[in-house]
């Protein structure tokens, strides 16, 4: 089979040779459509490169570390990231890349679209674009070959791994297609949907200033109107706020703002309209089935992009992905996003969280304290939601950044980005600091450990000072430990463990960060160097918001964990009518993101049979390393009172209120995968051992066992007699 | 090397295989373990990597000396007549610096997929000064070499 085939070619005709995307690109161009001029790399080119490079087998690798079921979708993110990193650090062989490159040599110094076209998208594309990655405005052909490579990598995204079913991905079967197209830089570009989605009656335009890779990626708001499909009468149209447009910059694609004259005006006139739609209709006719056609209109001309089959596929609620693929998002989008948050989102949640901590609830009558409850209960269900909204979203500002990191500096490792997130001001990272503090006081004056000993709070005025300090903006950590008022002061266990060992230190300083950042920035050309800032900082605001958001939905909770144990203590005495009905839990319950585990001793206890025990269990680096010690396992929030200096964390999922033991353990085990999960996330502050993703881990792993943790590899190995 | 078909032999079950069955002494009790192998030219040494965690790696920490295991058995009868093995016993020991670079640029040569292991500071990479070669084919036909020290 050619390597790259024009639409003259019959390959053109082979789905399975050039993939969708190129198949009805030739169908338009041979029926007379306006196309721009087009090659298609065909899925020989990526085999070819696959067989040629190995690469097949340690794809296979990356994925078969874990079974798919078991996996969440942050690591098949964790796992597209690995595989693009292959390709991204494994050329061409030169004969490959020698012939590639004189079959493109026509696109030599023009600007041109690399798009995917993989055989067996059009099922789910049509119903969720942008499983695969496509690049506009691609210059030079060694660009255009790293683009291709991008293109064959994208098969393995995340997104694509996220429907591998309904794809049929198999390694060792699947290929990808590539189209390269050249560059029409429309002024005007939209889509049209041959039906819309909502309402079969009707056909749907779409269009905005400049190239529609704004449209398709949610960052520019298009003009909208509705066209009856019978009668082709526009029935209504949208109009945005219409700001800035997106259009080529060097290499890349930028937003601009748009002139008052554009800004003011839609882009289409209602009889270009008329002439879209006419477009989409005369595809419809060419391939049977309404069409979902991208479009752009060039000094006059109307091109088509591209053009897919409409599946009526109505929202299904039980599926979550397209919630997650709306996960992705642009660097604009996500620059608005994170002034959303820091701006106004936080600070509301801190002043309502600081509002409700000031009532004391003590003095409120028993209807007050029943009102309290409901209050806060509703409290944290809207911040959660707003959390859920905006605050999760953000964190793929951490995955933007890593992505460009890596086509940057093509590092060995595709985590290395993770290097330059660290030391972000984490309130998780200032709370234990000022616990350290305290520690320091114990360590230094042992009549202060002694008074801890017998549960009191020393009267040392400069403890006194500090501790009330860190009660003011963190509470006492009771709420988390599920302690009541029978309880030791969860704060004093944890300052005399703490001072029981040697401090322990951040583990970069910040002349290290410095010199991290500039290495990094001094990477991109001059006039890029201030977008690569943007970048980091956008990358480092993701990183730190992720932890910090979740501490502040911690105040939020200990308000309600507050109120909540004044209630229990109110009814173990004496019946209140007020308080009836309010399901007040029993200790321990409100911090409710540790899953209580179901002890499995099967694998220990067969009476009479063999005994099977677990040796060794892989999972995901996430924090560089080995360590060993004795493992604690969390199965509930009250065991964090237990742990000890030295331990091996081993817990299900920890959110960042419970990190406060972090400094203290050795190493840290994590049932939930991926590198960007709490546990893992504070473990690299303070250089700590750490591995993800090893299901069952809380109940294969059992207190007291000792652990090693090697945490290059991901490999915890469990020590067995004999 | 005194039987050229035997050399031969050995050199092919070299190239074909990717794994191979590594023995080492636990306190006296034999310990079987399966390993990625790459062997030099010369036939002279094999190379594998273990994690420092793993037991093979605790016993050959107190006993360098081992036995391995190649073979091209197939799961069918005819394995009787056609399955050739051979058993290579020798020293293991870790080579640093520039020997280490090689061996496991050689390893990799054999398994691009273990980059990422080999790479890591928790894996060790052994290699097997072989002294002597059992082959066995056909069932019982049995030849041994023996590398000069």
């Amino acid at each position: 089979m050619k390597l790259v085939v024009t639409f003259a070619d019959e390959e053109t005709r082979d789905r399975d040779a050039v993939g969708g995307k190129g198949c009805a690109l030739a169908t338009l161009a041979a029926a007379g459509f306006t196309v721009p001029r087009t090659l298609c790399v065909t899925t020989e080119a990526y085999r070819r490169y696959l067989a040629a490079t190995g690469l097949g087998e340690r794809i296979a690798m990356a994925l078969g570390r874990k079974d798919f079921a078991d996996m969440r979708w942050e690591e098949f993110w964790d796992a597209a990231l690995r595989i693009r990193n292959l390709f991204l650090n494994t050329p061409l062989p030169s004969n490959l890349r020698e012939e590639l490159a004189g079959e493109l040599a026509p696109f030599a110094g023009m600007s041109v679209a690399v798009r995917s076209s993989a055989p067996a998208e059009d099922a789910v594309e049509a119903s969720f674009a942008g499983l695969f990655e496509s690049f506009v405005n691609v210059q030079g052909i060694e660009t255009i070959l790293d683009h291709i490579r991008l293109v064959w990598a994208s098969l393995w995204s995340d997104r694509a791994l996220l429907y591998r079913q309904e794809l049929g991905l198999r390694v060792g079967e699947s290929a990808m297609g590539v189209v390269v197209q050249e560059l029409v830089a429309g002024e005007r570009s939209g889509v049209v949907f041959g039906v819309s989605p909502d309402n079969p009656s009707l056909a749907v335009v779409e269009a905005v200033w400049g190239l529609n890779q704004g449209l398709v990626d949610g960052t520019v708001e298009p003009d909208r109107w509705a066209v009856a499909r019978e009668s082709g009468a526009i029935l209504t149209h949208f109009t945005p706020q219409r700001e800035a447009c997106l259009s080529p910059a060097g290499g890349r694609v930028a937003l601009i703002p748009l002139p008052t004259e554009r800004a003011d005006a839609p882009p289409l006139a209602e009889r270009e309209v008329e002439t879209v739609f006419a477009l989409v209709r005369a595809g419809e006719e060419l391939f049977g089935i309404p069409q979902d056609m991208e479009w752009t209109i060039h000094g006059g001309t109307l091109y088509t992009l591209q053009s897919r089959p409409v599946t009526s596929t109505g929202p299904d609620s039980d599926d979550l992905r397209p919630w997650y693929l709306s996960l992705h998002r642009s660097f604009d989008n996500l620059g608005a996003l994170r002034r959303h948050i820091e701006e106004e989102l936080l600070p509301a949640m801190e002043a309502e969280a600081a509002q409700l901590a000031a009532v004391d609830t003590a003095k409120l009558s028993d209807g007050e304290l029943a009102d309290a409850i409901r209050d806060r209960r509703e409290a944290r269900r809207c911040w959660e939601d707003a959390y859920r909204r905006d605050c999760i979203p953000m964190a793929h500002g951490i995955r933007l950044f890593g992505q460009v990191y890596n086509d940057l500096l093509r590092p060995d490792t595709p985590f290395a980005f993770m290097d330059l997130l660290v030391g972000t001001e984490m309130s998780a990272v200032e709370r234990n600091r000022m616990l350290e503090d305290l520690a320091d006081l114990v360590r230094q004056q042992p009549e202060l450990r002694e008074q801890l000993r017998h549960g009191i709070f020393p009267d040392d005025p400069e403890f006194g000072e500090q501790l009330a300090a860190f009660t003011a903006r963190f509470g006492d950590l009771g709420w988390i430990t599920g302690t009541t008022a029978d309880d030791a002061p969860p704060l004093a266990g944890l300052i005399m463990e703490l001072a029981s060992r040697p401090p322990r230190p951040v583990a970069v300083s910040a002349g290290e960060l410095t010199e991290r950042i500039a290495a990094f920035l001094s990477r991109f050309p001059p006039e890029e160097r201030r977008f690569g800032e943007n970048l980091l900082e956008l990358g480092r605001a993701a990183y730190r918001l992720r932890d910090n958001d979740n501490i502040i939905l911690g105040r939020i909770d200990a308000t309600l964990h507050a109120a909540i144990e004044e209630a229990r203590q109110r009814i173990s005495g004496r019946w209140s009518p007020d308080l009836e009905g309010l399901d007040i839990p029993g200790p321990g319950r409100i911090a409710k993101r540790v899953q209580p585990i179901r002890p499995n001793d099967a694998e220990h206890a067969a009476v009479g049979g063999p005994r099977v025990r677990v040796r060794q269990l892989v999972g995901q680096p996430a924090g560089r390393g080995i360590a060993g010690g004795p493992a604690r396992v969390i199965g509930h929030p009250e065991d964090l009172r237990s742990f000890r200096a030295g331990e091996v964390l081993i817990c299900d999922a920890v959110d960042p209120n419970m990190t406060f033991v972090v400094p203290l353990a050795a190493a840290i085990i994590e049932r939930r995968g991926g590198m960007l999960i709490h546990g893992a996330i504070i473990a690299r502050e303070y250089g700590i051992p750490c591995v993800t993703g090893i299901p069952g881990a809380v109940e294969r792993i059992r207190t007291g066992d000792a652990v090693t943790v090697d945490g290059y590899l991901g490999i915890v190995t469990v020590a067995t007699e004999g | 090397m005194n039987n050229p078909a035997a050399i031969r032999a050995i050199a092919d079950l070299f190239a074909r295989q990717t794994l191979a069955v590594l023995a080492t002494d636990m306190g006296g009790h034999p310990y079987a373990s399966l390993v990625a192998f790459a062997a030099t030219a010369d036939l002279r040494r094999v190379v594998f990597a273990t994690i420092r965690t793993t037991r093979k790696f605790a016993n050959l920490e107190l006993n360098s000396r081992v036995s391995l295991l190649v073979d091209n058995r197939s799961n069918t009868p005819a394995d009787f007549q056609e399955a050739a093995a051979v058993t290579v016993m020798g020293q293991a020991a870790e080579p640093e610096g520039a020997e280490r670079e090689r061996f496991a640029a050689l390893y990799l040569s054999r398994h691009p997929y273990l980059e990422e292991f080999i790479a890591s500071p928790t894996c060790a990479l052994f290699v097997i000064e072989v002294e002597r070669c059992v082959l066995v084919s056909r069932f019982q036909n049995v030849a041994e070499i023996t590398f000069p020290p």
